[in-house]
């Protein structure tokens, strides 16, 4: 039976029936949890929660499953595969210590490297609940998370940025010349990657061998990918496209990624099939995760649980598949999830965290949706703490206006902004390569070069003779 | 901006040799650059779309002045019901999909009473505010006069449920509706979740046999009905395909899914399927 948490603050006792209550009434306010009746019923309780959940041994985790085991495969690959040796420098640690422990200076990268497959993610997302936003960053920066296909991501003082050329209807040269314009403004390190607008093999394997044929003909030091759900994409693999990396957004509890179409089991033959292909030239880390706070409430696969600690589970799924990139596409889901901009910020941050903190090549599309409380400003913030706090990369598409999924997220003069005030560099090869073509007159100082790089303006004599579109 | 001036005379905005290519395509490329940064021009481009698309989410619908232009456009003998959701305002409604689902107590009375007849009805029509109450009011005469004008000359007779308007509503509202109402079929029209260049899209929800507690798989969409987008007569010849196959089949949703599925979009460029980035 779940134990029962008590404590009296003045006059007032609060009880908390289970570690799931106490952790979701623990959590920093947002709207999915108001929507999933989860959340702390005033400002008092939550942080009384949190002040519990502070006293609580980190093995508590280890001892009590917030999803029955049985239930559950993300629990039984939770806790099979525990590593009770990396776990024992933290194993008399309350989650309160734990706080102290990641921010002194015991806690280096190497230590925090070691310790990674002994921290399970509900510790992760536990802890990440007492933490202020610098907290998260502090530690996260700390947290080195290095990842390789052809090119490497997520070294210190890089950050690179998924060019996506997303087009309402897949249309060849309005995708070519998105490409076009992320290329020439430095983007595209992380992956070039699309949305398909028409989810299916044929359309799938058609994009594949788009993105292939540029990143061929311009040598690009980097990787492409098709979003099409993981069947799809395997069955591209048998029919021989150019998968350089197999997409699939996942979710923090088996039956979130039931609803989704798939299962760990999907995930492992998938992540084989692309190793046979043998694409990547300097690393072999063939898969890129999608996740987000609220996916787990809104496929009706909660359990009750807070939608951050179902979040931090979906990292244990992503670390058992060794990924080139996850990304927390942290603000599309809409205000009933998060709903303004200080709600985006923080679940922005935290999911980088406990990301990293796991072991898992956190990325985030900093995002919001029209119908939420947010603007550009508040992405701004986002984007400038994550660049802070070690982002290994961000999402980067033409004017911030993803005219195919209807939001907003960061654009490729964006990220210039970010690499500049903060010092940042794209990926090592990547760098070199945009320092070969000319498209930045001098790398160190970010200065894109004024003119047409040689290589491209050869290729806009090709343009389609049209005048334009049919619209 | 010859090759040979000093550094200090080149343009404080930098143009994009490749802004051309905006002809092929609605991403906002090739938009210039000061120093890394958006020129001012484009900026403020931005921010009024973005602020139409705030406003379109956030701009109430107005349920009368539609209601009189119905009327008039579709001569309809009954005026069309209003009803509202259990989400009282609009900060309610994007916090709570679950009360936006829902009649409130009052327009469930209304319906009820609309329906004491008994009589079934072929379809019922549903206009629902959603996210964008601007694509509701400037698409919904246009969209049902084309819709009315189809079932005219449509061989089958459709006998239609009065038409209802709902405030602060989600999809699945029409589901309550129509079983209220007697419908064996449904046709919610909602504003879609406003993009930043399209804040005034129309989606169009097909279901048969509606009750409350339905999920997604059992409806059928059409997306993107607007001037730009899709135009009134083509949704409306698609939708009434839809319907005819709905009342044949006495379903809808995936298993009613048409079979373009796995056909490859060409896109729209002329018909351009060249990559011109490797066209040497």
């Amino acid at each position: 039976m779940a134990q029962t948490y008590h404590t009296t603050v003045g006059s007032r006792r609060y009880r908390f029936n289970g570690l799931a209550e106490l952790m979701a009434k623990a959590t920093p306010p947002r709207s999915g949890d108001r929507l999933a009746g989860v959340i702390a019923q005033s400002a008092e309780e939550r942080v009384v929660a949190q002040m519990v959940l502070a006293e609580l041994p980190l093995c508590t985790f280890l001892n009590e499953a917030l999803i029955p085991y049985e239930q559950d495969e993300i629990t039984r690959l939770i806790i099979d595969e525990h590593d009770v040796d990396a776990f024992a420098p933290l194993k008399h640690l309350t989650v309160g210590d734990f706080r102290n422990w990641l921010l002194s200076d015991h806690a280096t990268s190497d230590v925090l490297a070691a310790a990674r497959p002994g921290i399970t993610p509900e510790m992760a997302a536990a802890v990440s609940k007492l933490m202020r936003n610098q907290d998260l960053m502090l530690v996260a920066k700390k947290c080195h998370v290095t990842t390789a296909f052809r090119n490497t991501i997520g070294l210190p003082g890089r950050l690179s940025t998924r060019l996506q050329p997303n087009h309402p209807t897949d249309d060849v040269t309005g995708i070519a010349a998105s490409i076009l314009d992320g290329l020439l403004y430095g983007s595209g390190d992380a992956v070039i990657g699309i949305n398909p607008a028409t989810d299916n093999v044929a359309q799938s394997i058609k994009l594949m061998r788009l993105m292939d044929d540029v990143i061929q003909k311009y040598e690009i030091p980097t990787q492409s990918c098709v979003l099409t759900h993981v069947t799809n994409t395997l069955e591209a693999i048998e029919q021989g496209a150019p998968v350089d990396l197999v997409f699939q957004s996942i979710g923090g509890t088996e039956a979130t990624n039931r609803s989704f179409g798939f299962d760990l089991s999907t995930l492992a033959e998938a992540e084989a099939a692309a190793q046979t292909l043998n694409r990547g030239t300097v690393g072999r880390n063939v898969m890129y995760f999608e996740t987000g706070q609220g996916s787990s409430l809104s496929a009706d696969a909660h359990h009750g649980l807070d939608q951050q600690t179902c979040e931090a589970r979906a990292y244990a799924v992503a670390r058992k598949f060794n990924p080139l990139l996850v990304n927390t596409v942290v603000g599309f889901i809409g205000p009933e999830y998060l709903y303004d901009g200080k709600e985006i910020t923080r679940a922005g941050l935290e999911d980088h965290f406990c990301g990293k903190l796991l072991g898992v090549p956190m990325g985030c599309d900093v995002c919001y949706t029209n119908h939420a409380e947010a603007d550009q400003n508040d992405m701004d913030n986002l984007l400038t703490l994550l660049g802070v706090a070690g982002c290994s990369f961000v999402m980067g598409i033409p004017g911030s206006d993803d005219i195919m999924l209807n939001y907003q997220t960061t654009s490729f003069h964006d990220a210039l902004y970010a690499r500049r005030v903060l010092g940042l560099k794209a990926a090592p090869e990547f760098e070199q390569w945009l320092a070969k073509m000319q498209i930045f007159q001098d790398v160190a100082s970010y200065q894109l070069n004024d003119q047409l790089p040689a290589a491209f303006a050869n290729s806009l004599r090709h343009l389609p003779k049209e005048a334009a579109r049919d619209v | 901006m010859s090759d040979n001036k000093s550094k200090e005379a080149l343009p404080i905005v930098i143009t994009n040799p490749w802004e051309r290519l905006r002809a092929f395509t609605d991403a906002r490329i090739g938009l210039g650059r000061a120093g890394i940064s958006l020129p001012t021009h484009q900026l403020l481009a931005f921010q009024l779309a973005h602020a139409q698309a705030q406003d379109a989410v956030h701009c109430s619908l107005e349920c009368d002045t539609l209601a009189n232009e119905l009327s008039a456009a579709l001569s309809l003998n009954q005026t069309p019901i209003a009803a509202h959701s259990q989400a009282v305002d609009r900060a309610t409604y994007l916090q709570r999909p679950d009360y936006g689902r829902r009649l409130n107590d009052a327009s469930r009375e209304t319906l009820q009473q609309a329906a004491e007849s008994g009589q079934r009805f072929d379809l019922a029509v549903v206009i629902v505010d959603g996210l964008s109450a601007l694509a509701v009011q400037q698409n919904s005469v246009p969209f049902l006069t084309a819709l009315y004008r189809a079932f005219e000359n449509d061989q089958r007779e459709w006998q239609l449920a009065p038409l209802t308007i709902v405030e602060q509503g989600r999809v699945a509202i029409g589901d309550e509706i129509g079983a209220l109402l007697n419908a064996d079929a449904l046709l919610v029209m909602i504003g879609e979740r406003p993009g930043l260049s399209s804040p005034d899209s129309l989606g169009l929800y097909m279901t048969w046999a509606p009750e409350v507690g339905l999920k997604d798989d059992r409806r059928n969409c059409i997306s993107n009905v607007r001037p730009a987008g899709l135009k009134p007569e083509e949704a409306a010849r698609r939708l009434l395909l839809l319907l005819n196959e709905a009342r044949q089949r006495k379903l809808s949703g995936v298993q009613l899914k048409d079979r373009s599925e796995d056909s490859v979009l060409e896109g729209t460029s002329g018909g351009s399927t060249q990559n011109f980035l490797v066209a040497d």
